[in-house]
């Protein structure tokens, strides 16, 4: 088993190694000094950057992505913290139904929920936009925010609430002075995922925008034109924005520990 | 300020498990009351009926003459005191006892005041500014009574306050309890498992077992003429001695049938009852009293417990004619 | 015991909002698609019928079976890869990395997350294509080029690339878990480190890797994009086919059908490993 060791250690160096191949490669020909992101590497340029940051469709899409993100992210919380704190609050007939119907988007793919939307929204004959591309964003975090909420409902969350309601608190009041502040945390954590995976999502926003298109999507157009360096600086700017986000959060989180 | 509470023959059934059988019960204003009984007696459930937590299945429940029926705990002239305090850990010890007082809309200021007034009360002057989590558990549960009396209810509901404080603590507690509700003179509802705690405060015990109330009287009435079997061995250590037509294992001691019951400290070498001689077999120094087993030279199977005094000579093998007072027959 | 009705009226009206937003934008679409994919397709208009035609179609066209055994096949494959490879990564972070670099070992495996999923199956394109980094490497240290992009193998090692950050972070979770007392009782009992593996720690990790196997399948089985891009068109997988059918003849009716499919597989995938899936540990 001592031998294994520096095994261990390697198979460790090549994990990562494997997982970041692609990402270093990316950022790297994002500054090629040439027409092809791929070897030889000519030089360093930040022409593409230039470029990117000087188109109006991708600039826009960026700005519908962050939207739609924050929008969508900000409704599934709200219907999700509610439902939580009403299945945890009261013993409704059925409630365990309710509560699997909430989940229940969790397991579909999101191919499916976009489909069945679009022959929907088909059928009553609303047009693809920005609105139906964040009604199938609401519907892929809702479940999400609803179970972390539920997850994070604890005794001391309920007892807190019922102290509160004792004390005179009218239900809003409960829901914004005790519930809500309790529970900050579990939202943050809830919002910060549903920003995420809207900002991230593909196919509902492929199949239900139109015009204005999300940043994912108009990625998507980029690479039907094959390949160039532009895609790899686009690409290179949303990962940096994504880590400094993940960073920042890190922070806060352990200085709130500390 | 303070009002009384009427208890009109409820009952409370989950499915089919009856937590309450045809109770009734009548609290006078500014009385302190302890129900007392085992978990599962129903005590806890007839707090929460009380405070609005729960209707009743069937039966009344009246607060200051008024039927609270279908009013929630945010309508009700009661506030609770929770076993787990349920402090807001996201608000200061002020904001915490003032939090009744927002919810009835009194400005800010006057909040304040008497937030400070009610944490003084509890022995937290100045500590307004603190957040639950830096107190002991003793503090937690005094800013839980202090926040429950901000709103002056007219009765105030105890949901075992004490039960997770040390022995000791537990005891300074109960005298500061009973020493506020004599301040404030707001009817107190209090329950409890732990008998002594009972007796240390209560004007008036409430013994419940099984859904239903055994006995319901002043602290020293219930422990020296219990009404009922259980009660008599709820409030305390007790020798029972079958009885039938005045004749006992011990020869004949009092007229009537039942259980004969004498409290371990009634018995000893005088007293009104005569019980014979008995055999020491037993004893351990308690530091208040001895503990002795006696062993009736009647009824050698039927062993007394006995309290003697300090500094009674006690060894083992001596016998000894046992006398008992406060003899009651259930 | 009696409940309050106003109680119950404020439990239903605070469920209610996100109750109506599931039922109209996800069971009735989930309906609809069901009943769509009974339709029938005359030229270029959709006709309502209940016709198991479409579902004739999927399971006796040499072509359409072959999407769904390239679905299963894929999916399963980077499944098994991706648990084999992720195991070892999390186990070495949990237990051989000091505790105080395990929370940055963990946010480095995980980093390239962070990158949009259609730039990180574009980044493997840059990899694995034809002038791409890996040949360009091969090509200098004198071995012929691998023709990768637009294979099975690209697809795979695209998914098994996402899959491996994402297990890496349940399994560690999971392992991270335990407590340290279990492997030491076990220890202390005569097992070696294997047996400890083996008899202790595998068993105890069992549901959470199942968990994460369970969600690698999901995700992997309804994806389009890395198929599309890594795979490109020489074998299609069942999201592929899909698109195809809403791109090229706005043929829902069969598109549909193949989603019911994809759905039926998903719950399917569910039953068999239920005993060990738990949803609400997702």
């Amino acid at each position: 088993m001592k031998a294994l060791r520096p095994l261990g250690w390697l198979y460790l160096a090549l994990a990562y190694a494997f997982i970041f191949l692609p990402v270093v490669v990316l950022v790297v020909y994002s500054f090629q000094d040439g027409r092809l992101p791929v070897p030889p590497f000519k030089g360093v340029t930040l022409e593409w950057y230039g470029k990117i940051l000087s188109d109006r469709d991708l600039v826009a899409a960026m700005g519908n992505s962050i939207l739609l993100a924050v929008l969508t992210s900000a409704l599934a919380l709200v219907l999700g913290f509610l439902a939580a704190h009403g299945l945890a609050r009261v013993r409704l007939p059925g409630s365990g139904l309710m509560r699997l119907v909430l989940i229940a988007p969790m397991t579909v793919s999101y191919l499916i929920i976009a489909l069945g939307l679009l022959q929907v929204f088909n059928q009553v004959g609303v047009r693809p936009s920005l609105v139906t591309a964040g009604i199938g964003h609401v519907v892929i975090n809702l479940p999400l925010c609803f179970a972390i909420c539920f997850a994070a409902m604890g005794d001391q969350q309920k007892s807190a609430e019922r102290a509160a309601r004792d004390l005179g608190a009218a239900e809003w009041q409960v829901l914004v002075q005790v519930s809500a502040p309790m529970l900050a945390p579990a939202l943050a954590a809830a919002f910060f995922l549903s920003v995420t995976f809207s900002w991230d999502e593909f196919i509902i926003a492929f199949l239900l925008t139109r015009f204005d298109v999300t940043l994912p999507v108009e990625i998507w157009s980029m690479l039907k034109s094959g390949l160039s360096p532009a895609t790899n600086a686009v690409g290179s700017l949303v990962f940096l924005i994504s880590v400094i986000a993940v960073v920042l959060a890190e922070i806060l989180v352990v200085r709130r520990r500390g | 300020m303070t009002a009384g509470v009427e208890i009109e023959r409820v009952s409370q059934h989950y499915g089919r498990a009856k937590a309450l059988e045809d109770v009734s019960l009548s609290i006078a204003a500014g009385e302190f009351v302890v129900l007392l009984g085992p978990s599962g007696c129903g005590k806890t459930t007839l707090l929460n009926l009380i405070g609005g937590f729960a209707e009743p299945s069937s039966g009344r429940v009246l607060i200051g003459g008024r039927d609270m029926a279908g009013i929630g705990p945010r309508a009700r002239p009661t506030t609770t005191v929770f076993q787990d305090y349920a402090l807001f850990p996201h608000m200061t010890l002020g904001q915490n006892v003032g939090f009744g007082l927002k919810m009835r809309g009194v400005a800010r200021a006057a909040r304040q005041a008497r937030a400070a007034e009610m944490l003084a009360l509890v022995g937290l002057e100045g500590r307004s500014g603190v957040r639950p989590h830096e107190l002991s558990g003793g503090q937690r549960q005094r800013v839980a009574l202090a926040r429950a009396l901000a709103v002056e209810p007219d009765v105030l509901l105890l949901d075992e306050p004490l039960g997770a404080l040390d022995l000791k603590l537990r005891r300074q507690m109960q005298d500061e309890l009973k020493a506020i509700q004599r301040r404030v003179g707001t009817t107190f509802v209090h329950v409890t498992h732990d008998q002594e705690e009972a007796m240390a405060i209560a004007d008036r015990i409430v013994v419940m077992n099984a859904g239903r109330i055994e006995d319901d009287g002043p602290p020293s009435r219930v422990y020296l003429r219990p009404r009922s079997l259980f009660s008599a061995g709820f409030m305390g250590e007790v020798n029972k001695i079958p009885v039938t037509n005045g004749q006992s294992p011990l020869g004949p001691l009092m007229p009537g049938t039942g259980t004969l019951c004498l409290r371990p400290e009634a018995i000893g070498d005088q007293g009104e009852l005569p019980l014979g001689p008995a055999r020491l077999e037993e004893v351990a120094f308690f530091g208040t009293h001895i503990r002795a087993r006696f062993a009736p030279q009647a009824a050698p199977d039927l062993p007394l417990m006995v309290h003697l005094p300090q500094g009674a000579e006690a060894r083992p093998g001596m016998m000894t004619n046992l006398f008992a007072n406060n003899p009651v027959l259930l | 015991m009696t409940i309050r009705q106003s109680d119950i009226r404020l439990g239903w009206g605070l469920v209610a909002p996100a109750l109506l937003w599931t039922a109209g934008f996800f069971l009735l679409p989930f309906a609809a698609m069901v009943a769509m994919s009974f339709a029938r397709m005359e030229g270029r208009a959709i006709v309502p019928a209940f016709d198991p035609g479409n579902y004739v179609k999927l399971f006796t066209e040499p072509a359409m079976l072959r999407a769904l055994t390239n679905s299963l096949e894929i999916t399963a494959l980077v499944t098994v890869i991706s648990v084999v490879l992720a195991y070892p990564l999390a186990a070495m972070i949990a237990f051989r990395v000091p505790p105080k670099w395990q929370r940055l070992a963990l946010l480095l495996a995980i980093l390239p997350f962070w990158t949009s999923y259609v730039v990180r199956s574009y980044a493997w394109l840059l990899v694995l294509g034809q002038n791409g980094v890996l040949n360009q490497m091969l090509a200098g240290v004198g071995f012929a080029p691998l023709e990768i992009a637009a294979t099975r193998a690209a697809t795979v090692i695209g998914f098994v690339h996402f899959f491996i950050m994402l297990l890496t972070l349940t399994i560690y979770a999971n392992l991270i878990q335990l407590p340290q007392n279990y492997a030491r009782a076990a220890a202390d009992l005569g097992a070696g480190p294997w047996a400890t593996f083996a008899h202790v720690i595998l068993p105890l990790t069992l549901p959470g890797v199942m968990t994460g196997a369970f969600l690698t399948f999901v995700l992997c089985i309804g994806d389009y994009i890395t198929p599309q891009i890594l795979g490109g068109n020489a074998e299609l997988t069942l999201p592929q086919l899909i698109m195809l059918q809403l791109g090229r003849s706005g043929n829902f009716p069969f598109a549909s059908a193949l989603s019911v499919v994809l759905m039926a597989i998903v719950t399917l995938a569910y039953l068999v490993m239920a005993r060990w899936v738990r949803l609400d540990r997702i």
